[in-house]
Parts: structure tokens; sequence; C-alpha cells
């Protein structure tokens, strides 16, 4: 008996997953149809980028300028240990192209954006502005997930290229005042190693994360029920899955661009 | 006309719908009253195509809703006007920019004409110059005005109210009454009222058909369904505690001892 009922939950809660990664792979086939179906909503795409990505360029600076920092600091007393101060700049320059830029940004902004659109399509869903917007014979993916979609595969990288630069220039504050590495040599240290590649791998890391952000926050969003409680649960629920996916995502790319790379 | 024919719905285990037959005549207002969570609005959704049946069909001027997707439940939904429960304005719009949604959204007029279309729409209602002013800004009265604007922007040849008088005083539910009779009769239009208010069912509907378990149990003019001799719909229009539809519910023990 407690066997059967352990195979069914576990039947109900497979149906359930298998549901769920449906529906979110059938959500982003229908954003890329309508995306490209006129008409092409030029002033809510814009909107959305502003609120994406202009708007998140404190917190962005913030994070990454104190992890560039850190991870000076941090490396600092070991690269000391065998004199090696030097390779520092090449240390947070490499870590930050490839990894901490495009995670960082992306965790930040699975937390800051990713949130605010579940909220946002929740609320609309259980007060019936979703059912309204079909009412008015609009799609409320193109309406509402399209222009999402875009903003977030557009500012994404962007907001890691910044990072990246400011995680390089919280390494360049501390190597140069504190660490007395000279400016020269820093920079050097930084631009020497970076080649075209690294870069790009990481923003095409971004793309997908982008693409996991606004995804999984729509869906999220359109699924809500229950009142605000509702809401608040979709919420998390949203932060939480693409946090996962983020990380999960970052690690079969690096292990790929690693394998691909030799 | 509007032909319901045998719709079957369910929300995971419950059956909500089990087999409705419901024929709505051109022009006229057709009431469905029924207890809160019946399965009301359900039906309203089942017929304007947001939501599919398992079964049955829904048949609007010969077409069958249910199996219409892309343009052509688009081009249908233009005919059709609703006004929800909770008027589903969109919170980052103006008022006027709710109003004219469609007009703006699927029509090629110029912003002067679409202009004069929302003031239209709105002095319709009642409402004047609050063209500027967000949702939030708005009395509940006002924002199912406005959704009733939204609703009637288009010109539909159908609308549907779900729940027209909830959550607003007795005299603006009255103000409410008053404006569906008025755009029925102005606007030309065939009208579904979803409601439990038996006070605004006998105000505008000219005919009223009770669902109770999933099914059309009574359907009749105003009159028929006052001097019905079925007891399900006899206990929900006297308003009775006790009676068939309350038959062994544990709200009846827990409130009645």
């Amino acid at each position: 008996m407690v066997f059967s009922d352990a195979f069914n939950r576990f039947i109900a809660k497979s149906k359930s997953l298998l549901r769920y990664m449906g529906g979110v792979v059938i959500l982003f086939i229908e954003t890329v149809f309508w995306m490209f179906m006129p008409p092409f909503r030029k002033r809510q795409i814009l909107d959305q980028m502003y609120k994406v990505g202009v708007s998140s360029l404190p917190i962005v600076f913030l994070t990454s300028m104190f992890t560039g920092m850190v991870l000076a600091l941090q490396s600092a007393h070991q690269m000391q240990r065998i004199s090696a101060q030097m390779y520092i700049a090449s240390l947070v320059a490499l870590s930050m192209v490839r990894e901490l830029g495009p995670v960082l940004t992306a965790l930040v902004i699975a937390g800051r954006v990713g949130a605010s659109i579940t909220a946002e399509l929740g609320t609309m869903k259980v007060t019936e502005q979703i059912d309204a917007l079909e009412t008015l014979a609009t799609n409320p993916i193109k309406y509402l997930v399209v222009p999402r979609f875009l903003a977030l595969i557009i500012m994404l990288p962007l907001l890691t290229i910044y990072a990246d630069f400011v995680g390089m220039l919280g390494g360049y504050i501390v190597g140069v005042f504190k660490l007395h590495i000279s400016s020269n040599m820093y920079l050097n240290m930084t631009t020497s190693p970076l080649g075209i590649k690294d870069l790009y791998t990481g923003l095409l890391k971004s793309v997908v994360f982008a693409i996991i952000i606004s995804i999984i926050s729509c869906y999220e969003g359109f699924k809500t029920s229950g009142g605000a409680e509702g809401v608040g649960r979709s919420t998390t629920l949203s932060v939480v899955t693409s946090f996962i996916l983020i990380i999960a995502a970052d690690c079969l790319f690096t292990a790929l661009f690693y394998f691909i790379g030799q | 006309m509007i032909d319901a024919i045998n719709l079957y719905k369910k929300f995971g285990d419950s059956q909500v719908l089990k087999g409705v037959n419901l024929t709505i005549d051109a022009g006229i207002t057709q009431v469905i009253i029924g207890r809160s969570g019946c399965g009301k609005s359900v039906l309203l959704k089942n017929i304007i195509g947001l939501l599919k049946p398992e079964s049955g069909q829904v048949i609007i001027d010969g077409q069958d809703v249910t199996k219409m997707t892309g343009k052509a439940l688009s081009a249908l939904r233009m005919t059709f006007g609703m006004l929800f429960q909770g008027a589903a304005l969109f919170d980052s719009l103006t008022v006027a920019e709710n109003v004219g949604f469609n007009l703006i959204e699927h029509t090629d007029l110029d912003s002067q004409t679409i202009a004069k279309r929302i003031k239209e729409a709105l002095s319709l209602v009642g409402l004047y110059n609050i063209e500027g002013l967000m949702p939030s800004e708005l009395s509940g009265g006002m924002r199912k005005r406005v959704g009733l604007a939204r609703a009637i922007a288009m010109q539909p040849k159908i609308i549907l109210y779900d729940e027209p008088t909830t959550g607003v005083d007795p005299i603006m539910a009255d103000a409410v009454n008053e404006l569906i009779i008025r755009l029925h009769d102005k606007l030309k239009v065939t009208s579904i009222v979803v409601t439990h208010d038996m006070i605004s069912a006998y105000k505008v509907g000219s005919r009223i058909a009770m669902l109770y378990d999933g099914k059309i149990v009574e359907e009749g003019s105003p009159d028929q369904i006052k001097n019905t001799t079925n007891p399900i719909v006899k206990q929900f229009i006297t308003g009775a505690a006790k009676g068939p539809i309350t038959e062994g519910e544990s709200f009846n023990q827990s409130v009645l001892i």
C-alpha cells in the first residue's frame, strides 16, 4: 500500500513536471512566433527596455563593483605568497567576463525584473485583465510577453558588458590603490589574456539567461490563480525556478565551451 | 442567435458544467441566475471562447465558437463586449486608453475620431471628463461603468455582463441596471447577464434561466420564474436557507442550529 501510494505520487509529480516543461516550451515557441508578427510595438518594447535595463544600472553597478573588488582582495592574499600579484588583473578580468558578469547580472535581473514581471502578469491574471485582453481580440502573448522577451534579450547582454567593465574597474581600484600595482601594468594584464571568444561566450550565455528569465516569469504569471496569495506564490516560484535554471544552464554551457575549446 | 448545446466543462476533478443547453434569441436580455461558484461565469467564458468545453458546442450565427481559433475567433470577439466582475480595467493605461483599447489596437481611425468615440462611449455610461485618470483613481461604481464603456466602444452586437451589480452599493446597482436596459434599447444588442441579484434579474431580464448543478434547470420569462413550481428555483429566488439546494449540506447544521 505504502509503496503504491509513493509510486502514485511519483507519477503525479512527474506528470506535473512534464506539463510544466511542456507549457514553458510552448510559451517560448509562441513568443518567437508572435515576435515576427506585425504590428511591432516599439513604444512598449522601449518602455520595457527602460524598465529592464536602465533602471537596473545602479544595482548591477553595485554588485559587480563589489564582486570585482572582493575577487581582487581575496586573490591578493594567495598571489602575494607566490609573488604573482600582477596576475590578479588577469584573474579578475577573466572571471568577470567569462563567468561572474553574465551569471551575477542574470541572477540580479531574475530577482529584480523577473519577480516584477510575474507579480504584474499574475495580478493581471487574477483580476481578469488577461481575459479582458482576449475579449478585446488581443493576444496576451503578443501584447505582454513579446515586449518583455525582446527587452530582456536586448538589455541583459548589454547589462552584462556593463557589469564586466564595472567588475574590472573594482579590481583596478583595489589593485592599483591598495595593492600598488602600477596602473599601466594592471591594464595590460587585464586586456592581454582576454580573447574575443571570452566575450562572446559570456554574451551567448546572457542571451540564454534572458530567455530563461522572460519565459519563466511570464509563464508563472499566466498560470497564477488564487488572489494575492497566489501572486506571492507565483513570484517566489518564478525567481527560484529562474535561479536554478540559470545556474544549471551556466554549468552546461561552461562544460560545453570547455570541451569545444579543447 | 446564441445556442449552447450540451456543454461539459470540468476543472481538475470537479465537473462544473454537466450538459448545459440554452438558446438565446437575438435582441433579448438573457439573465442567467445561480449560486456563487455554480459555473455561471464559466458558462459565459465558454460562450465567448475564453474557455473551451470538453464537449458540446456554442453556435453563434451558425458558427461554432468552440472550434474557432486565431483570426476567426478574434473577428468574432470584435462583435462582443464583455463587462467583467471586477471591471478588469488595465491598471497601466488611462481611462481613455482603456475605453479606446480596441479602437487603438484594431482600427486605422485617426486619433481625433478615436477621442470622439471614447467620449461618446463614456457619455453613454454617464461619465464625463475622466479620460486622463488612471483606473486606481476611480471608485468601484465608476470602474464598472468605465469597463462597460470599454465593452461598448466597438459597437458590439452582443454584450456579456459578469455579475454587473456585485460589489457596488444598492443605488449604484440600480443605476447599473438602468444602464443595461438603456444600452440594450439604444444599441439594439443581445445581452447576457450573469447574476445572483434577483432584483437585477427581474429588472433587466426578458428571459431568465437558472443554472444549478451544472445544468439549466428552468428557463422562462421573469413572471414564469416568479411563479415557478420548481422547488430548487423557488428556494433560490426567495433566498431561503432551507430547501432542496442546501439539503444535506453541513452549512445547514452549522448555520441553523
